[in-house]
């Protein structure tokens, strides 16, 4: 345990030496939150409708960017290899950097939405679920997306690869999460949508971090 | 034969173009894939004959 | 105590005996087998009281989409095997498997569209089935590029085995979710699939090319599996012995 801790306080210790990189995805959600309703224009009905999975996607996306550095650092200092090497269970030690990468990318956008939502003109109570969506499904995004950052771990074109492996495995959490705040809308409430985001949390928390080390295994032996 | 005609049996009922379309692009798409594995066959062949032949060029020219 | 058959085949240079025996018995059925197919749907099947002959297409569609998700599984189980069993033939048979159960996923998407224009008027309805079998076709994709993008067989073949397992792992959870989101929409309430009292002509046309695919496929796959071992085993000497090296000799 004490292992899982100090990794990932190492994690977030890095991570706010160099907050270029976790701004730089903070940014991209935002831009591209803002980018939506230049293209679409700006009528709020429109704009009001399109918003929970205009802002899905964009945290899908951004989700996605800070993916492919999961592993990369450590994997070329070495440091991966002596977690492998390391008597601490790697399940466990995955379960630390997926944290990490939640805390340090799926957190602040959950932060952010309240803002951006009053972008697309949305209701408090949708900005409220669409939080809460988020605040569940960020999570499974950065235990999913982990599989695939260990699979592609060094290879060229290692990013398109990983959008391409992952992206087909997002969609049930984009579905229940946007859902949730359409299924709000129209009336019939969105707590069916959420308690399914919560099982896919449950089932990708448990699966993942096996699913991951074995990854790494993979990709380092 | 449940068609008239052979002109009928093309027609399709009007359907001709997605009728034909679909199990025209089919059979065609298995084929192409067919062709494929072969010229894949083929040089993997080529390749291991090259690498043979230049092994045996080795050996023999290495001898005394 | 008697061996195992199986594991005897498990080894390269049989398996490349075994599939070159098979392989052409087993085209030549499936040829037999569509030519039959097609005979049952299109000459013999009634015409469709509301779609008319353009019904027909199921007798494609219906079949590949199938043999689509087969495929898949059939990866995942090797892909099982890969992993648990470290068996290299097993990884090569996923690898094999992939491009025909991809090509079949496109025509599953291809036909499909070909049916609902003159059906529903539109090239493309998000309904579950189509849905689904758009995103069964990206997890195809993804496995044969993270798999050219691996140099190192071994390397290639575990993370692909695990890629096809935790997709098939997905792939109910995928349908469900698209079908969820299918109605809570309340789109057109369209389904692909035909109502269950069907003419029993139209099942068995569906049947036979169903079986059609079915074998072709394995056919495809052991007559790909062939090429993907003599590349991974070139260096072997059974390899270097065998007759269709020899130039001159037809491949």
């Amino acid at each position: 345990m004490s292992a899982l801790w100090s990794l990932l306080r190492r994690d977030l210790l890095l991570a706010l030496r160099r907050p270029s990189e976790v701004l730089t995805v903070v940014f991209f959600f935002v831009v591209v939150a803002a980018l939506f309703p230049l293209a679409v224009g700006p009528e709020r009905a429109t704009l009001r409708m399109l918003a929970p999975g205009v802002l899905w996607v964009g945290a899908l996306l951004a989700s996605l960017l800070a993916l492919n550095r999961l592993f990369e650092a450590d994997h070329r200092d070495g440091t991966l290899e002596q977690m492998l090497l390391s008597g601490t269970p790697l399940t466990l030690l995955v379960v630390a950097k997926i944290a990490a990468h939640w805390v340090l990318c799926g957190l602040p956008l959950v932060l952010l939405v309240p803002l951006l939502g009053v972008l697309f003109d949305l209701s408090g109570d949708a900005l409220g679920v669409l939080a809460l969506s988020l605040l569940i499904g960020t999570p499974v995004l950065s235990c999913i997306g982990a599989i695939g950052a260990a699979l592609t771990l060094g290879l060229r074109g290692g990013g398109v690869l990983l959008a391409l492996l992952v992206l087909p495995l997002f969609v049930p959490v984009l579905v229940f999460g946007a859902g949730a705040v359409e299924a709000l809308a129209a009336g019939l409430g969105s707590g069916a949508h959420l308690s399914i985001l919560m099982a896919l949390l449950l089932l990708s928390g448990l699966f993942s971090p096996w699913a991951c080390a074995q990854a790494l295994r993979i990709a380092l032996e | 034969m449940r068609w008239e005609s052979w002109s009928a049996f093309w027609h399709m009922g009007g359907y001709a173009l997605y009728v034909w379309g679909s199990v025209g692009v089919s059979f065609a798409l298995l084929g192409v894939e067919a062709w494929w594995a072969r010229r894949e066959r083929v040089r993997t062949l080529a390749w291991l004959r090259a690498e043979q032949a230049a092994h045996a060029h080795d050996s023999t020219g290495a001898q005394p | 105590m008697r061996r195992i058959a199986w594991t005897h085949y498990a080894a390269p240079q049989t398996f490349y005996g075994l599939a070159g025996v098979c392989w052409k018995p087993l085209a030549l059925l499936a040829l037999a087998l569509a030519l039959a197919g097609m005979w049952v749907g299109f000459m013999v099947a009634p015409t469709d009281a509301q779609q008319g002959e353009g019904y027909r297409i199921i007798f494609v569609h219906v079949p590949v989409s199938w043999m689509s998700m087969i495929i898949y599984l059939a990866m995942a189980f090797w892909g099982v095997v890969c992993l648990v069993f470290r068996a290299r033939m097993a990884g090569m048979l996923s690898q094999a498997l992939a491009p025909t159960g991809a090509l079949f996923a496109f025509l599953s998407l291809w036909t499909g569209a070909l049916w609902g224009k003159p059906m529903w008027g539109a090239w493309w309805v998000w309904d579950a089935r189509l849905t689904s079998e758009l995103i069964l076709f990206f997890l195809y994709i993804g496995f044969i590029a993270l798999t050219s993008a691996i140099q190192d067989p071994r390397r290639a073949d575990r993370a692909g085995a695990l890629v096809a397992i935790v997709g098939a792992v997905n792939v109910p959870i995928i349908y469900f979710s698209v079908k969820w989101w299918n109605t809570l929409h309340q789109g057109a309430s369209v389904s692909l699939t035909r109502s269950p009292s069907m003419a029993q002509t139209m099942l068995w046309g569906m049947l036979l090319m169903a079986l059609a695919c079915w074998v072709y496929a394995l056919a495809m796959v052991l007559y790909r599996t062939r090429s993907l071992i003599l590349q991974r085993e070139r260096h072997a000497d059974w390899v270097a012995q065998l007759p269709e090296l020899s130039p001159g000799v037809r491949p």
